[in-house]
């Protein structure tokens, strides 16, 4: 079946672990829009959500580092990081083994990825899942894009992983959605922490939304380094879902600085209604 | 210097309980079966954070291991912003891919 619902958002730690640095009321103001989002989401009828991010060497180190690698285990746990330093208690996530084969059996006949039965959940998702599903009573399948360290996966390979997922999703039954998390511009964990360039990250939006395929891979890595952080790397997740939605146009939800949280805070998602259900 | 070993060594504390409580013991023994020159092993024992950064410890697992010495959110950012003062700028990793990095400006 057609993929239900494919969105993206932001998962920064410090979302959750230092909400209380926050302004009240900007930080209120995102909350509400991943309220939203989840509204959205339930509204889709998803049975499982497939979330793409760039995992923080919570799983992988690079004695084994994986351009591209998908979860295949009936449960996750999270999160990996002190409960009390990310603001999120531990949870187990579930997981469907059997669709996840059945996924990365399809995937793998254009993208060769690494299969994890055991993954444990970092901030890239529980962040997420933290506000989409606080029950964690929708499976989950973790995907993870080597966005940490390099040499990084390339972002036409990110591109054609999001069409291998779209192609997969649509050849099972079930109703899926697929969102990918991450940061757009930001310095995460350094010294320049909360530094933000909101104009290119409204830039990559623009582009993001027109799911204009040769503007999204219109960047190379040095000069996204320079722009946008280490942190813009994780555009490879965005990109992904802008390959799965096939030309979808989409909405940004909100999009907002919060330096304390290090991101441009967004929410958005494709119109996939119109093209496919 | 062998920042591999230094990233290594923090990746398995980070993950590790019985790993943090080893190196809560012994901060230096538990270092033993890792390649690291003297220099690291000094800025894992003390903590150095800023020395950490500027050997090009990344700072998805840095900030754990800050936080792990109860090392508080702002506190830690000026720690590395001191070790690029006192040490110089970042010299290996994903940060010293275009030069300096940290200019103290943010919060």
């Amino acid at each position: 079946m057609p993929l239900v619902y494919a969105g993206v958002c932001s998962h920064a730690p410090g979302i959750t672990g230092r909400k209380h640095l926050a302004d009240p009321g900007i930080r209120d103001a995102f909350y509400a829009a991943f309220d939203d989002m989840r509204a959205d989401l339930e509204a889709s009828g998803a049975e499982t959500v497939i979330v793409i991010a760039a995992e923080h060497f919570a799983n992988f180190f690079m004695n084994n580092m994986p351009s591209f690698a998908i979860g295949m285990a009936d449960f996750y746990d999270g999160p990996i990081e002190d409960s009390d330093w990310l603001g999120i208690d531990k949870f187990r996530a579930p997981g469907n083994r059997e669709l996840s084969h059945r996924l990365i059996s399809e995937i793998m006949q254009t993208v060769d990825v690494a299969y994890a039965e055991e993954w444990l959940l970092d901030h890239g998702i529980a962040v997420p899942l933290h506000f989409l599903t606080p029950r964690f009573d929708l499976p989950v399948i973790p995907v993870n894009i080597n966005c940490q360290g390099p040499p990084l996966t390339p972002l036409h390979r990110a591109w054609t992983l999001g069409e291998a997922l779209r192609r997969a999703a649509d050849a099972v039954p079930e109703r899926l959605a697929i969102i990918g998390t991450g940061g757009i511009s930001h310095w995460p964990a350094t010294p320049d922490s909360g530094k933000i360039n909101v104009d290119w990250d409204l830039d990559f939006m623009d582009r993001w939304c027109r799911n204009d395929r040769d503007a999204l891979l219109n960047y190379d890595d040095l000069t996204v380094y320079a722009d946008a952080g280490q942190g813009g790397f994780e555009i490879r997740t965005f990109l992904a879902v802008s390959a799965a939605a096939g030309g979808a146009q989409g909405t940004v939800h909100f999009c907002e600085p919060i330096p304390i949280f290090a991101v441009s805070c967004t929410i958005a998602s494709y119109d996939l209604g119109l093209l496919d259900i | 210097m062998s920042l591999y070993y230094v990233q290594k060594f923090l990746y398995e504390l980070n993950r590790s309980a019985d790993l943090q409580a080893a190196y809560v013991s012994d901060r230096r023994s538990v270092l033993d079966g890792y390649t690291l020159s003297d220099e690291e092993i000094g800025a894992l024992v003390d903590p150095d954070i800023g020395l950490l950064y500027v050997l090009g410890v990344n700072g998805q697992i840095l900030m754990h291991f800050a936080a792990f010495h109860q090392i508080e959110w702002h506190d830690y950012l000026q720690r590395m912003r001191d070790g690029v003062d006192e040490h110089g700028p970042v010299r290996e990793g994903v940060y010293a891919m275009t030069g300096r990095v940290g200019t103290g400006e943010c919060g």
